[in-house]
């Protein structure tokens, strides 16, 4: 970990699980065949729970619940990367894209959280990253399939920039390594899409899952 | 006064949620019982963190202690310590007879395609070994779909974790 504070690695982790969860989620009942509706669905559920947990993690540190962490923050104050936010349905070529490069990033990334000094990062990195070994056979079953069809290596090129940004600096060669490995080609001369500023297609999300939230007054019980 | 023994049996009354042939505790989730006076500190760690079961697992243990007369406060552990391996050999049993193949041991390494697509899961249903994956993904996080050839039947894997 660098010299940022746990809260703040942490939280862009977070985020970033959350909104890629949500994106996932998009395809819930159509998905272009029926194990794809269950295995995107599934995933989403995986990463909305990694989410969960990290920002538990991340209020107990700043007097804060995960709820509000997760939904009482304006679309602005999300650390998430530009690349969980872009809105694909019903493009299923940019979604496996997408879908390869962010958990390649986040294999590289949780690696680096597991190696952590800090006992309750490392311990939750390592369950995050035994779940996610299923998100990452799937992704690469899909890149098999289709990795060479003109619309999904125009996506993975397009998005590449965008997947750099989700991984710390110091790690991004470690991924455009990987990257390529598996591809067999990767263009090393982009410019990572770095974090900051979001896309206005965030605070389209934003509105929808947030809006059972701001329609209950603080301390509903559900 | 209850005992940690009492507890223990306790919460193996308590059916997991999603797979109810199953208790909690042959499920290996419940990780330490520790009793002082009337309260009761269980420590417990989900399968998978995204499961939907967590909260009613949770209440009902809870639940089970208040009604030996205890105060329950139950602990979730966030780390690596669940792994299907610590799955009872009579939960294994009991997955199998409701028609699950149990989980491949950890020391097997990390799950692949390969041994996904290839690996000898056993036919809970006839014991056939000609069977094949379906989808890695099932019903819920925990399992992944797998169709015999022997019997014609589709049955349900437990993810190695």
């Amino acid at each position: 970990m660098t010299d940022r504070s746990r809260a703040d690695v942490l939280l862009e982790l977070a985020d970033d699980e959350l909104i890629l969860g949500w994106r996932n989620s998009e395809w819930t009942g159509i998905a272009p065949f029926l194990e794809e509706d269950v295995a995107f669905s599934s995933i989403a559920q995986n990463e909305i729970g990694h989410a969960r947990a990290l920002y538990e993690l991340v209020a107990a540190d700043l007097g804060t619940t995960a709820d509000e962490l997760a939904f009482d923050r304006g679309p602005d104050d999300y650390r998430c990367a530009r690349l969980v936010e872009l809105a694909f349905v019903p493009d299923w070529a940019s979604t496996v894209a997408r879908h390869f490069l962010y958990e390649t990033a986040d294999a590289v990334r949780i690696e680096a959280l597991k190696a952590s000094a800090d006992d309750a990062v490392a311990g939750i990195a390592a369950k995050i990253d035994r779940e996610e070994v299923y998100h990452r056979i799937h992704a690469e079953m899909w890149i098999d399939r289709l990795g060479s069809e003109p619309q999904v290596r125009e996506a993975l090129d397009r998005l590449l920039p965008y997947a750099l940004a989700v991984v710390d600096e110091e790690l991004r060669p470690e991924l455009a390594r990987r990257v390529e490995e598996k591809l067999g080609w990767t263009n090393r001369d982009v410019e990572a899409v770095e974090r900051g500023e979001h896309l206005p297609e965030l605070a389209t999300l934003w509105e929808e899952m947030t809006v059972v939230r701001r329609s209950a007054p603080a301390g509903t019980q559900w | 006064m209850v005992t940690a023994a009492d507890i223990w049996a306790a919460l193996d009354e308590i059916p997991d949620p999603e797979i109810p042939v199953i208790s909690l505790v042959d499920l290996g989730v419940v990780k330490n019982v520790t009793v002082e006076g009337s309260r009761v500190r269980v420590a417990f760690t989900p399968t998978f963190m995204g499961c939907p079961a967590l909260d009613a697992m949770r209440r009902a243990m809870e639940q089970r202690i208040e009604e030996l007369g205890a105060e329950p406060e139950v602990e979730v552990v966030l780390d690596d310590s669940w792994s299907t391996d610590l799955i009872t050999a009579a939960g294994r049993a009991k997955l199998e007879a409701s028609g699950f193949a149990p989980p491949a041991p950890r020391s097997a390494g990390p799950t692949t395609l390969v041994q996904l697509q290839r690996g000898p899961y056993r036919c809970p249903w006839c014991g056939s070994a000609d069977t094949r994956l379906e989808n890695i993904f099932g019903p819920t996080p925990c399992r992944s779909l797998r169709y015999c050839s022997g019997c014609r039947q589709p049955f349900e894997l437990f993810k190695t974790l």
